[in-house]
């Protein structure tokens, strides 16, 4: 018995079958999750990947918010399934509020694509439980908007509560505020960053590292207790 | 083209002394007089425009066919080919019931007068094409030339270039993994930006440009058509830039990746359940090509009605609905049982889609609007029997007192420190600098096959998460090499793209080129064009990788100057297992550098007379395929064997360029020792082709030799990989900090 991990495809979207990949390489099962589908097949956790939903028309996120099968991510999220967004994953969740704060254009203007280094601020959450608080890791970033904004409360909040999951190491790639990647939820169950962890897990492509994997394995061994 | 009254075929035939525009459209007097000719009547307003578009030099090779056939005629037998030149992109047979389709296109003139737009509607030209064939796009490159990197105006065309690129193709998911970035001065009115992509798919799911089976239903999906891009393809591409001329902007086409994506993932979706009998991409040309080819690739007619088409602005006239290149459309052929599923498919993916016409049993083209007959052409008239021109070709005046200019006599460092500087200098120049400024913003992670990218010596995508199944592909191409001697220079580009593939640990498989050249009514340049093309097509022949398919660019030069003649040369290589992959990056402290091939002097075009004396003249490399070939061999065996753990090509900029690409992406320095019988400037800087520098690690080097002595390829121990710096011993030492700062600080400082 292992656990079942949904994967939403949202038109544009661009990573969910790495994403899906990344799932099976450590372990669980995926689950492809359609947009226009409210049904989420009863699956243990959600994973809304990276791209380009709806192009990032109007603004990234801003549409994927509305989609059918957001309505049932959002009440099951407010009542514990686990969810983690990653890149456009991220900016639908703080479209649909079940993460604080908004993320603008990239403050050079420019698409980054680089090997990026973070720290894990907060290793409690149910997609980070395999790392060690304070554990310096690289995950590849790539992205146009991912400059994280909140108001001055809110992000006083965050670092208070210790909501702050990630951190940018080094160099900030973005402009983003305290040099935030990620951040979760109050309860730890829906969390949200900017690199890819889903390309961080097979030695061989990618950058290379397996930095990536402690993020699914962390939440394959909070489903099946392992 | 007036819309009243409406003109159909009939009233043509009432009506033969009507003046139609055929010169507004690009057309020569006596092309004009063909085409009537064919039709045994005047054209009516929407067959000309067909043929116009079709017959232009972009859409018909008019200029270029009677010299491309040697690729077919000298072709080398090749079992890996499954489909050559002449269908949307050749298809290569790599194993395991896979096969891989792959091409380069250029789209050089919309990208000088809208970078962005040019640059990011080449990329969904090229994957159109590869999906087309009925694979999945798996990656994209982009061998890009501008003019001088200090130059004003390059910093108006490069940053909207490489924003566009990016912005289309990470927006369709493709990883970005190769190509190449060259300035000089002889671009600057005329960029190239080429692009190629590679596309994966099983053997059995290879579809084909053709329309057959009568009552099968004819389907425009994808974008509604507007009027964008109206005469892209025989006024943009196909003419000179003149000053005099009105603004050519609005003949560019705007592109939404977005509804691309969307085009992908259904199109492979409905050929998963085997729904398409014949497909085409809408790119130059629109409908007035998709309709022509898949009419007369089938075995039918076809018959099409043009009020069906969704448009984006209903005040189109038919003649601009067939001209239009609004982008992200496809045309498909369906079996009528399979229509209603193949709409459910495309409106599952939100994608517009409507029968617009169906296949006859006849062999007629017919075309209708409003109730009327606009079109009724034999297809294959409009498609492929355009005319074809023996352009007069003549090796240009210049050309003797060019080659006797050697490069080889220029002043060299006389000491050690100018050594040093020149060194220095040539690898902080923008040439040979490093361009992560540029490739970081691409995507080179997503699909999550990528194993390697820029700045390797090839891109390589895992193709079987099973096996480790992989391909790579370099492009390359030396415009300075080919104005020196095109025939040689055509080779040398076909020769580094193979030793690139090779040395990552790939084989060389098959070719796809992009020829970029100037104004094919000029003698010289047309002398030039057919020089490259019988050099390469020797080549291919020789090396034993076929030309699958490409692109020819002509009409490149402002005024009287066209550019350096450039073709570009993408080489497509397959890998057993992607593990056994050479990266460029030194790993270990301690490995034994070693340098395979010949050491000749030889500076002609060469980085080195360009970066310190601006020179260009001289004879280009000697090539010796046979070297290439084995030299190739003995990169792949040794990958294979696990004899060597990092290599690089040698190229522009020679032996110290590629070291100090290797130490600085890998961390780790380098002592070199110049071998004997050569001098330190000839050893470091050189561009001899056929050769590569490999790490040996020491228990492998035993070994390695006894390979290299059994061949007979010369493999010269130069040094070990070491420290912290690059030292040439009795030279100079340059830490890997200055090197680093000199090599990655230029592309920023000039573009950022």
């Amino acid at each position: 018995m292992t656990a079942r991990i949904g994967v939403v495809t949202f038109p544009g979207s661009l990573d969910d079958r790495d994403t899906q990949r990344a799932i099976r390489l450590a372990g669980a099962e995926p689950v492809a999750l359609w947009h226009k589908d409210k049904d989420l097949k009863q699956v243990d956790a959600v994973v809304l990947p990276g791209g380009f939903s709806y192009g990032d028309y109007l603004r990234a996120g801003a549409i994927s918010r509305f989609s059918p099968v957001m309505e049932t991510v959002v009440e099951q999220a407010k009542a514990g399934l686990p969810v983690l967004g990653i890149c456009n994953g991220f900016q639908v969740l703080t479209e649909a509020h079940l993460l604080p704060g908004a993320m603008l254009g990239n403050d050079h203007l420019h698409f980054i694509c680089r090997d990026q280094k973070l720290r894990v601020e907060n290793a409690t959450t149910s997609w980070t439980s395999d790392y060690e608080a304070g554990q310096e890791i690289h995950i590849p970033l790539k992205n146009m908007d991912g400059r994280y904004v909140a108001d001055e409360y809110t992000l006083d909040q965050l670092e208070a509560e210790g909501r702050v999951a990630f951190r940018y190491l080094d160099f900030n790639p973005n402009g983003s505020l305290r040099d935030i990647a990620g951040i979760t939820n109050e309860a730890g169950n829906v969390v949200g960053l900017m690199p890819h962890p889903e390309h961080a897990v097979e030695p061989l492509v990618g950058t290379g590292r397996t930095d990536g994997l402690p993020f699914f394995t962390s939440i394959l061994k909070k489903l099946v207790g392992a | 083209m007036s819309r009243t009254p409406l003109d159909t075929v009939e009233h043509a035939t009432a009506t033969p002394d009507v003046e139609l525009p055929w010169a507004e459209l690009g057309l020569k007097k006596d092309e004009y007089e063909r085409i009537v000719e064919i039709l045994g009547r005047r054209p009516t307003g929407a067959e000309l425009a067909m043929y116009s578009v079709m017959w232009s030099e972009h859409c018909s090779y008019k200029s270029s066919k009677v010299h491309l056939r040697q690729f077919g005629e000298k072709a080398p037998e090749s079992d890996a080919l499954l489909v050559g030149i002449g269908e949307n992109a050749g298809v290569v047979d790599v194993g395991h019931g896979y096969a891989v389709t792959f091409k380069v296109e250029s789209h050089n003139h919309p990208s000088y007068v809208e970078p962005y737009q040019g640059a990011a509607t080449g990329v969904g030209g090229i994957v159109r094409d590869i999906i087309a064939m009925g694979a999945r796009p798996v990656a994209v490159v982009d061998p890009l030339r501008f003019g001088a990197a200090d130059h004003p105006d390059t910093k108006r065309v490069l940053p909207g270039v490489v924003a566009g690129i990016g912005g289309y193709g990470n927006c369709l998911g493709l990883p970005n993994i190769g190509g190449e970035v060259v300035f000089d001065s002889c671009y600057q009115g005329n960029p190239l930006v080429n692009a190629g992509a590679i596309g994966v798919m099983r053997h059995e799911d290879i579809h084909l440009a053709k329309a057959s089976g009568a009552g099968n239903k004819v389907i425009l999906y994808g974008a509604r058509t507007g009027g964008d891009g109206i005469g892209g393809a025989s006024i943009l591409a196909s003419e000179t830039f003149d000053d005099a001329k009105p603004s050519k902007r609005p003949a560019v086409q705007v592109g939404d990746p977005f509804q691309e994506k969307l085009l992908i993932e259904c199109t492979l979706e409905a050929f998963q359940e085997k729904l398409v009998v014949g497909i085409q991409d809408l790119g130059a040309a629109g409908l007035s090509c998709a309709t022509s080819e898949l009419a007369s690739n089938g075995s039918g007619g076809m018959r099409v009605t043009l009020d069906d088409v969704p448009l984006r602005d209903s005040t189109l006239s038919p003649e601009e609905i067939l001209m239009s290149e609004s982008q992200e459309r496809m045309c498909a052929v369906v079996e009528p049982e399979k229509v209603d599923r193949f709409l459910e498919i495309c409106e599952k993916w939100d994608v517009i889609a409507t029968v617009i016409g169906e296949v006859t049993d006849g062999d007629r083209l017919e075309i209708y609007w409003h109730g009327g007959k606009i079109v009724d052409v034999d297809p294959r008239t409009v498609a492929h029997d355009g005319p074809v021109y023996e352009r007069p070709y003549a090796r240009p005046s210049w050309q003797d007192e060019l080659q006797a200019d050697d490069a080889n006599k220029l002043p060299r460092p006389e000491t050690s420190e100018e050594l040093k500087d020149q060194v220095l200098k040539l690898v902080a120049s923008p040439n040979q600098a490093s361009k992560s400024w540029i490739t970081s913003q691409y995507d080179h992670f997503v699909q999550g096959n990528t194993v390697l990218a820029q700045p390797e010596d090839s891109g390589m995508i895992r193709v079987d998460e099973e096996s480790g199944l992989g391909v790579a592909i370099a492009t390359d191409g030396n415009g300075r090499y080919a104005k020196l001697d095109p025939y040689t220079g055509a080779q040398l580009a076909l020769a580094e793209a193979y030793r690139n593939v090779a040395t990552t640990g790939a084989k060389p498989l098959a070719v796809s080129d992009c020829l970029n050249f100037g104004s094919p009514e000029d003698p010289a340049v047309m002398w030039q064009f057919a020089e490259a093309v019988r050099g390469l097509a020797d080549a291919c022949r020789q090396l034993g990788t076929p030309v699958t398919g490409g692109n020819v660019s002509l009409y490149n030069q402002t005024g009287e100057t066209a550019i350096h003649p450039t073709p570009v040369v993408a080489v497509l290589g397959v890998i057993d297992d992607v593990a056994r992959r050479t990266p460029v990056a030194f790993q270990e402290e301690g490995q034994l550098l070693y340098l395979l091939g010949d050491t000749r002097e030889e500076f002609g075009g060469s980085a080195w007379s360009q970066v310190i004396h601006d020179h260009l003249g001289g004879l280009p490399p000697q090539v010796d395929l046979e070297r290439e070939r084995l030299l190739a061999e003995i990169l792949i065996s040794a990958s294979r064997d696990g004899m060597i753990d990092s290599a690089h090509d040698l190229s522009d900029g020679g032996l110290i360029q590629a070291v100090v690409e290797s130490a600085l992406l890998g961390g780790k320095g380098a002592r070199l020792v110049v071998p004997d019988g050569l001098d330190a400037f000839t050893f470091l800087l050189s561009e001899s082709a056929g050769r590569a520098v490999v790490a040996v690690p020491r228990s492998e080097e035993v070994r390695f030799n006894d390979m290299c002595g059994a061949r007979g390829l010369p493999a010269t121990r130069i040094g070990v990989v070491d420290g912290d710096s690059v030292e040439v011993q009795g030279e100079f030492q340059l830490s890997l900090e200055e090197l680093r700062k000199a090599h990655e600080e230029t592309i920023p400082a000039l573009l950022a």
